[in-house]
């Protein structure tokens, strides 16, 4: 491979230099990167924050924070966490990184309009900080800012919502971009089952994006009127639906799971068959379920409401509606595990997260149907419960992908290699943590302990030490995986172009790549997932 | 990638056909409002704004000329809307 200049050597548009070539840059690898900073800061910041409410919940009573302080502090926890970590990750780092790669093209089609949703991402960040400060105090309505506690609260509601408006914008051009990408400027030699399938899973979440945000963005402009107007949408006594808040809500949150999670199995999707040097079981069966992941996870909102006074029918049709969205998230499973049978498999730290994510999802999408079946879930509706269900999925389904896509694209992305030891290290301590920190939660749940209190009785002690011994496991394990990979920029292992044996587009270019992507015209392969070269490659070379 | 869709530009004429069609429709609104249907005032009041809206989208917006992935894009997201509104009802109708 002849030798040539990276993007982090050339900036776009030509001409800039310093930090305005950061700052003004139309260039998606560089706005993957200025995501991914950002995105970093609000997910260890989140993380610490949850640290402190495990902590205050380790011993019975009060220990390190009064009741108001820890209803701020699940509020931040969870609004951070979701919408400026878990929802952008990896679609905005590695979608804007990769996907054009992906495709065999230079740029997404918006390349401006990319940049202005990195400031809007930017801009409802600081809003969200600015509501710390600001008006009537912490919000403290948890993350779903249910009426009529969210119209009546003193916190500082508006804010914070206005933040999570102008955030959900930022989500919205963004898969703005990336279906227009998709359509217009994939190679013309690319057919629709010659894309790789974390593109896919991308589109895929694009189209959520795009149809569901709306319906949030709508949701909390009424929460504001109601706060500034008192219209009465969901007041009964004005003719209003107090449920109506809850629909609407649900109409995208629901949805928004699935923007959390379909990246994540796309993630898993590229790696799975790399590292077992074999094509990917049921191609055609992955994409098709990322597509119906969409369009069924779009059916389900309501199986959220089982207790809150909605009609039966209601109950019944959104309970069987749910079921099926484990059909498709099921396919993806057996996949996954059909890809590995007979493949020659290569452990590496983005492999073992990635298995961590297989068994951790799988145990988060099981206990998912107990709450999804109208008749268990009654029991352990807002317990701990749902906290050990959702962790399950969005921590050890989407941050495990998230972990195991900065470990398998960070030698692409800077052209450095990190040290397998101290990833392995971390990723086991990770692991381990996880499983220490949520199993007590689960069962915790189903004896009755109910979630967002901020004390509880006496015999719910031992499990809530515990998940707090876990949860500081967990966070010793994150730094350790992050350190290493930050030490790797350090040091001088240059990583090749292909380090692991990679099929797709961006294991064809140099590391880091040009700003171009493609300094020769990409050639595109009649299927993604082909390693009968990578084979005879490693035949050859005796490995 | 799908083939780019062929240029197109409307004439006057053509608009102006599409804007006199619309202002007729307005005033079939207005003209309505009048005449009491019972149940019918609403489903025929939707009607009229929905031929309204789709003459606006397929002329003035272009969609009639557009390629099938922009169709398919604008009709998954009249679907959406369809099924979001219309699944509250299986809550609303059966309370």
């Amino acid at each position: 491979m002849t030798e040539t200049q990276s993007f982090f050597e050339t900036p776009s548009p030509r001409g800039q230099t310093g930090i305005k070539a950061w700052l003004l840059t139309h260039d998606h690898k560089r706005l993957g990167l200025m995501y991914m900073w950002a995105i970093l800061f609000w997910f260890v910041l989140a993380m610490l924050l949850g640290l402190l409410l495990r902590t205050e919940l380790m011993g019975q009573g009060r220990t390190i924070m009064g009741p108001e302080v820890y209803n701020s502090m699940f509020t931040l926890h969870g609004v951070i966490m979701i919408f400026l970590f878990v929802i952008p990750a990896i679609p905005a780092i590695f979608g804007n990184f990769f996907l054009p790669i992906q495709l065999g093209t230079d740029d997404v089609f918006f390349p401006r309009l990319n940049l202005f949703s990195w400031y809007l991402f930017m801009f409802g960040g600081m809003f969200a900080i600015f509501s710390l400060f600001f008006g009537g105090g912490f919000p403290d309505t948890g993350w779903t800012f249910y009426v009529p506690f969210s119209v009546g609260t003193k916190g500082n509601v508006s804010l914070t919502v206005t933040a999570a408006f102008i955030l959900g914008m930022s989500s919205m051009l963004t898969g703005l971009n990336f279906v227009t990408t998709f359509h217009r400027m994939r190679h013309k030699e690319m057919g629709l089952m010659q894309i790789p399938l974390f593109t896919w899973s991308l589109y895929a979440t694009a189209w959520v994006q795009i149809l569901a945000t709306p319906v949030i963005s709508i949701t909390f402009v009424l929460v504001m009127m109601e706060r500034f107007l008192a219209i009465g949408l969901f007041e009964p006594d004005k003719g209003g639906d107090p449920l109506l808040y809850q629909h609407l809500f649900w109409m995208y949150s629901h949805p928004a799971v699935y923007i959390m999670i379909l990246p994540g199995m796309g993630v898993i999707s590229e790696i799975i068959p790399v590292f077992s040097r074999k094509s990917i079981f049921g191609y055609k069966a992955i994409v098709v379920s990322s597509m119906a992941i969409a369009v069924a996870g779009s059916l389900v909102w309501a199986h959220h409401m089982y207790t809150s006074g909605m009609s039966d029918v209601s109950v019944f049709v959104f309970s069987l509606l749910t079921f099926i969205v484990a059909i498709p998230s099921a396919v993806k499973v057996f996949s996954w595990v059909s890809t590995m049978y007979r493949g020659s498999i290569q452990m590496s730290p983005p492999l073992f997260l990635s298995l961590c994510f297989i068994y951790l999802f799988t145990v988060g999408g099981l206990t998912g149907l107990v709450l999804g079946a109208a008749g268990t879930d009654i029991h352990v509706h807002d317990t701990h419960f749902v906290v050990a269900h959702f962790h399950f999925v969005m921590f050890g389904g989407t941050g495990f992908a998230f972990f195991a896509a900065l470990h398998y694209w960070w030698p692409k992305m800077f052209g450095v290699m990190y040290s397998f030891r101290p990833a392995y290290i971390g990723a086991v301590l990770t692991a381990v943590g996880f499983v220490f920190h949520y199993v007590p939660m689960l069962i915790l749940g189903m004896q009755g302990m109910p979630r967002r209190y901020y004390d509880y009785l006496p015999q719910f002690e031992t499990g809530n030490f515990l998940a707090g011994f876990g949860g500081y496991l967990l966070c010793v394990g994150i730094l350790v995986m992050f350190i290493n990979l930050f030490f790797s920029l350090r040091n001088d292992r240059t990583a090749p172009a292909d380090p692991w044996g990679g099929t797709t587009l961006e294991w064809s270019i140099a590391s880091p790549p040009p700003m171009e992507n493609f300094v020769a015209p990409p050639e595109i392969k009649g299927f993604p997932y082909d390693f009968s070269e990578v084979i005879a490659r490693s035949r050859k070379e005796g490995r | 990638m799908e083939k780019a869709e062929k240029p197109h530009v409307l004439g006057y004429g053509q608009l102006a056909l599409v804007l006199g069609l619309l202002l007729i429709l307005t005033g079939l609104t207005v003209a309505v409002s009048y005449v009491h249907l019972g149940f019918w005032n609403v489903p025929v009041a939707l009607s009229i704004a929905s031929l309204k809206a789709s003459l606006v989208l397929l002329f003035f917006m272009h969609l009639k000329y557009e390629g099938r992935v922009i169709r398919y894009s604008f009709i998954s997201t009249v679907l959406f809307l369809a099924v979001m509104i219309g699944f509250t009802f299986w809550d609303v109708a059966f309370r």
